[in-house]
């Protein structure tokens, strides 16, 4: 994908630190952020910090993967329920693909995502790791 | 608003057309489709593509394919709704007759995907899918539908082989199509030992990447009489969408888009669901023929894996569904799909489609959406 310094910037905050926006008229809580709330159509939305823990609800093990994500395969890909009950989805790595469970708890961490080339920016992101006991 | 009538449809085979560029590919069809409603002249054309920008660097189709086709001069524009390019490209030539603004439009919808390696195919794909938090991490659009379907065989207790029973039927009536891409039957046995796409997709639960274009002419009802003697009406179309990105989706076993867009489809033609006696609905991966069963109202939720493994759905039942073979035999050259479905649609009901037979059903039903059920249309047809 194409990279710019002002569109990873802009990313920032769903990208690095899990916000999401919160609509202050019927409650309802997502991710990613937006400027009106897609349940009730409200512009009285602000951003909150989302838990970085929660549970598999669904998975897919990707072996066929986009260009430039070769050396990244096989991709797990999962929708998470944060503990907040807001849903992300994302993917899953330091993981054997085979180990992965319905419900299993996983924690966000900041990971390099994708580099534009050899010389140009490196993309950041959060991606899911099984999270530790306790 | 006017009535609005289909008077030409024109398709080619779906396949590996490394001979035809984009230009050329899509007057082939328009060629077709102009012969088949007696040399009609378009005043206006619309085209349905997803991938000319990404794939091609080509933008300004409209006027592109205008020209290509001989039709230079005429009013002409690009829709892009991603794989429900071409059915959004059917609503918007109908909205230019019914309104009144042109007698005579011509839509075609076209699609080149082979000429690309499948990761090249596979990353342009992915901008159906929301750019900043899914495609940024590589995630595959089978992979995006390998979540829902493994969502819904645990919630709804679908087994494997029951969902093999798809695609080996698409096969079937794929292998009688001579426009299809895929003209050979397989096996249950067949599907579950395809190579893995996007656990747990498999090879034989996806549409294939495939070269295709199809044209409809669209007249008012004065001009239709004049250039068809089995005008097809356009009786209903309905559109909507739900959220690009997976994550806020209130309900992934639900598709809304499709619910909403047959609702109004359905209210502006005057039919309920079990009025439809043929359909062609968007299966680019078994989990989303049997949502999209669901989602017309044609079977109630998690119950449309049952029914169509249960032989349910067949030429003659009602609906009969994806007598073409689908997206899943027929091909799946993404913006071109959707007019692909109503060109069928309108020749089951014309009796002159070339293969497997609905008998004489009197309404059809095309569904077509971009993304994960993103935005979808649905156009209702009456003989």
């Amino acid at each position: 994908m194409k990279v710019s310094p002002a569109r990873v910037w802009r990313a920032r905050g769903s990208r690095y630190r899990l916000e999401g926006s919160r609509c202050r008229d019927c409650g309802f809580t997502f991710y990613p952020p937006k400027p009106a709330c897609p349940k009730c159509g409200s512009r009285n939305v602000e951003r909150v910090q989302l838990p970085p823990r929660g549970r598999v609800v669904t998975w897919a093990v990707q072996y066929t993967v986009p260009e430039g994500f070769r050396s990244r395969a096989p991709i797990v890909a999962a929708i998470i329920e944060l503990e907040n009950g807001v849903r992300v989805l994302g993917t899953i790595v330091d993981v054997d693909p085979s180990e992965i469970r319905d419900g299993m708890t996983v924690e966000a961490q900041l990971r390099r995502v994708a580099e534009d080339g050899d010389e140009g920016l490196i993309v950041y992101g959060l991606k899911f790791v099984p999270a530790p006991r306790g | 608003m006017r009535r609005v009538f289909v008077v030409g449809v024109g398709m080619t085979r779906v396949g590996r057309r490394f001979d035809k560029g984009l230009g050329e590919l899509a007057a082939e069809a328009i060629f077709r489709a102009i012969d088949d409603a007696r040399g009609a002249r378009p005043e206006a054309l619309v085209v349905g593509n997803m991938m000319a920008s990404s794939l091609f660097n080509q933008d300004n189709l409209g006027a592109l394919v205008a020209d290509y086709a001989g039709l230079r001069g005429v009013a002409a524009y690009h829709v892009e709704a991603a794989c429900g390019s071409g059915g959004h490209a059917v609503v918007a030539g109908y909205s230019l007759v019914a309104s009144g603004l042109y007698d005579v439009v011509l839509v075609v919808g076209v699609e080149k995907m082979c000429d690309y390696p499948t990761s090249v195919v596979t990353a342009a794909l992915a901008q159906a899918a929301d750019a900043e938090h899914e495609l940024v991490y590589g995630i595959s659009f089978p992979s995006l539908n390998a979540l829902v379907m493994r969502l819904y065989m645990k919630t709804f207790g679908a087994s494997r082989e029951a969902l093999a029973q798809w695609p080996v039927r698409m096969h079937e009536y794929g292998s009688r199509n001579p426009y299809a891409q895929l003209r050979f039957r397989i096996s249950v046995d067949d599907v579950v030992r395809s190579p893995v796409i996007a656990d747990p997709i498999r090879l034989l639960d996806s549409s294939p990447i495939g070269d295709g274009a199809a044209a409809l002419v669209l007249a008012s009802e004065d001009v239709a009489r004049k250039l068809s003697d089995t005008p097809v009406e356009v009786a209903g179309v309905g559109m909507a969408t739900d959220s690009v990105d997976l994550s806020s989706r209130m309900d992934l076993l639900d598709a809304p888009s499709v619910r909403l867009a047959a609702e109004k489809a359905y209210r502006m033609a005057r039919v309920s669901p079990r009025d439809i006696d043929v359909a062609e609905v968007h299966d680019a991966f078994t989990v989303t023929g049997l949502l999209c069963l669901e989602a017309l109202g044609f079977v109630e939720r998690g119950k449309a894996w049952k029914e169509f493994a249960d032989g349910r759905f067949g030429p003659g039942d009602k609906p009969s569904v994806n007598l073409s073979g689908g997206l899943k035999a027929r091909g799946h050259p993404v913006g071109a799909t959707g007019v692909y479905q109503v060109a069928e649609i309108a020749m089951q009901l014309r009796g002159d489609f070339p293969g497997v037979k609905a008998g004489s059903p009197s309404i059809g039903l095309a569904a077509n959406f971009g993304g994960v059920a993103t935005q979808t249309s649905v156009v209702v047809l009456r003989r």
